[in-house]
């Protein structure tokens, strides 16, 4: 009897309040891809452009919680995915996004589109499409369970590498000196 | 001879009157800490060297070497406590590493590397601080101040002045300087100050310094803070 293939762990990314930094850096591990590629397969990710996700053994989340929809998406990964990695700045403390928090929300729409220069009658935008930005960006670990956490403003290839090779051998990921940073 | 106590299992020397982290950094065995400065009298607050003495928690800077002692400190149960420590500092203010001029140079972001801390782990406090720009010359950004005191003890016990205080109590604690308007500015705060170059994370910054390092030559890029210091 032949053996089984070793099945493919099924991974989602997505990024929320990010600038898809982590994502361009995941890029940057370089031709690790193709070895990755022999162990995972992408179900929903920016990569494969699949809306919905499906059951997976791991999620990984670039970006904190600015707005609603942050969060509901945030809670599907939670739902359908066995793990979940919080990946860079943004995810881990809120990063860039989160430093608004010591500012009213109300106040910073006023700025942003009545009084700051150059807004002649600028309208605050109100279309129900747009989802409602939340009080203060939060980091993901604050809303649902996020089993591993992958700091960097963005990790570089190197660490993202390192961690998905723990990962993928079972391991809670290490990133020692070098590759363990939060800028 | 020299009386001497372990530390991991290690003999170290002490001279009488040397605290346990002082004779162990003398031997070159690293205890992590952050409040704790060789050149100033020892503050007993940020307890980051904790340490076991004879199997009680004891912080290691504020604790007299005496012969005999059994003291643990690199474990994975005390290390585990500083990394709780760590998280906790870093969610009480706001610390933005990757928009911080201190990064790369920072005691507090190198000690946390250090102890492999991957995650702040609570709830984020985000205060509100606003930082004070008022000097020409110095900026102080509230937003990272650890509570280590040592500008405190630079300014009061080698400059002579009493710039910087530490008010209030408990989680309302904050640095305040000696002014009556509140700002920096106000104060006889001068540029070659000891209290100006002390500060082991991104509050007291001379203006117009910031990022001149490049990203891999800054201090704690080169060596994790464990083999960098004495
Ligand atoms: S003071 Fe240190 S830990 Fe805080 S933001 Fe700056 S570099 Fe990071
Ligand atoms: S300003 Fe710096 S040196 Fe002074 S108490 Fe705060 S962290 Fe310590
Ligand atoms: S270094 Fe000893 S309590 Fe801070």
């Amino acid at each position: 009897m032949s053996e089984p293939a070793k099945r493919k762990l099924r991974v989602a990314t997505t990024s929320l309040a990010g600038c898809f930094g982590c994502h361009m850096s995941f890029l940057d591990i370089d031709e690790h891809l193709f070895e990755l590629i022999e162990l995972i397969e992408f179900d929903r990710s920016p990569l494969t452009d699949i809306k919905e996700v499906g059951e997976c053994d791991l999620g990984i989340i670039e970006g904190g919680l600015c707005n609603a929809e942050n969060v509901h998406i945030l809670r599907e990964f939670r739902a359908r995915c066995r793990k979940l990695v919080a990946i860079g700045a943004c995810a881990v403390n809120g990063g860039l996004p989160a430093q608004r928090n010591h500012l009213k929300l109300t106040e910073i729409l006023e700025e942003v589109y009545h009084t700051s220069p150059g807004i002649a009658q600028g309208l605050i935008p109100n279309d129900p499409e747009l989802p409602l930005p939340l009080n203060k960006v939060h980091p993901l670990h604050e809303v649902v369970k996020i089993d591993w956490f992958i700091p960097g403003c963005p990790p570089s290839g190197e660490a993202i590498w390192k961690a998905l090779t723990d990962i993928v051998a079972g391991r809670d990921p290490q990133l020692g000196f070098g590759l363990l940073r939060y800028d | 001879m020299s009386p001497t106590f372990t530390l991991d299992g290690k003999e170290v020397p002490f001279r009488e009157g040397q605290t346990i982290i002082q004779a162990a950094h003398a031997a070159g065995q690293w205890i992590p800490h952050l409040c704790y400065h060789p050149e100033f009298k020892p503050h007993g607050s940020c307890k980051l060297c904790t340490v076991t003495v004879n199997g009680r928690h004891m912080a290691s800077c504020t604790t007299q070497a005496a012969a005999g002692q059994v003291v643990e400190s690199d474990t994975e149960a005390l290390n585990g406590e500083r990394r709780t420590l760590l998280q906790m500092l870093f969610v009480e203010g706001n610390h933005f590493c990757p928009s911080c001029e201190k990064s790369g140079d920072c005691k507090l972001q190198a000690t946390a590397y250090d102890l492999g801390m991957m995650t702040p782990h609570f709830d984020h406090f985000y205060p509100c601080r606003p930082v004070d720009a008022s000097h020409p010359e110095i900026l102080l950004d509230f937003n990272r101040c650890i509570l280590c005191s040592l500008c405190v003890r630079a300014s009061r016990d080698v400059d002579g002045k009493s710039v910087f205080a530490l008010s209030g109590r408990g989680i309302g604690t904050k640095l305040v300087v000696n002014a009556a308007s509140g700002r920096l500015a106000d104060t006889d705060v001068a540029m070659d100050d000891k209290a100006i170059a002390v500060c082991p994370v991104g509050v007291i910054l001379k203006k117009r310094r910031g990022f001149a390092v490049p990203i891999g030559e800054r201090t704690y890029d080169k060596a994790p803070i464990s083999a960098t210091e004495e």
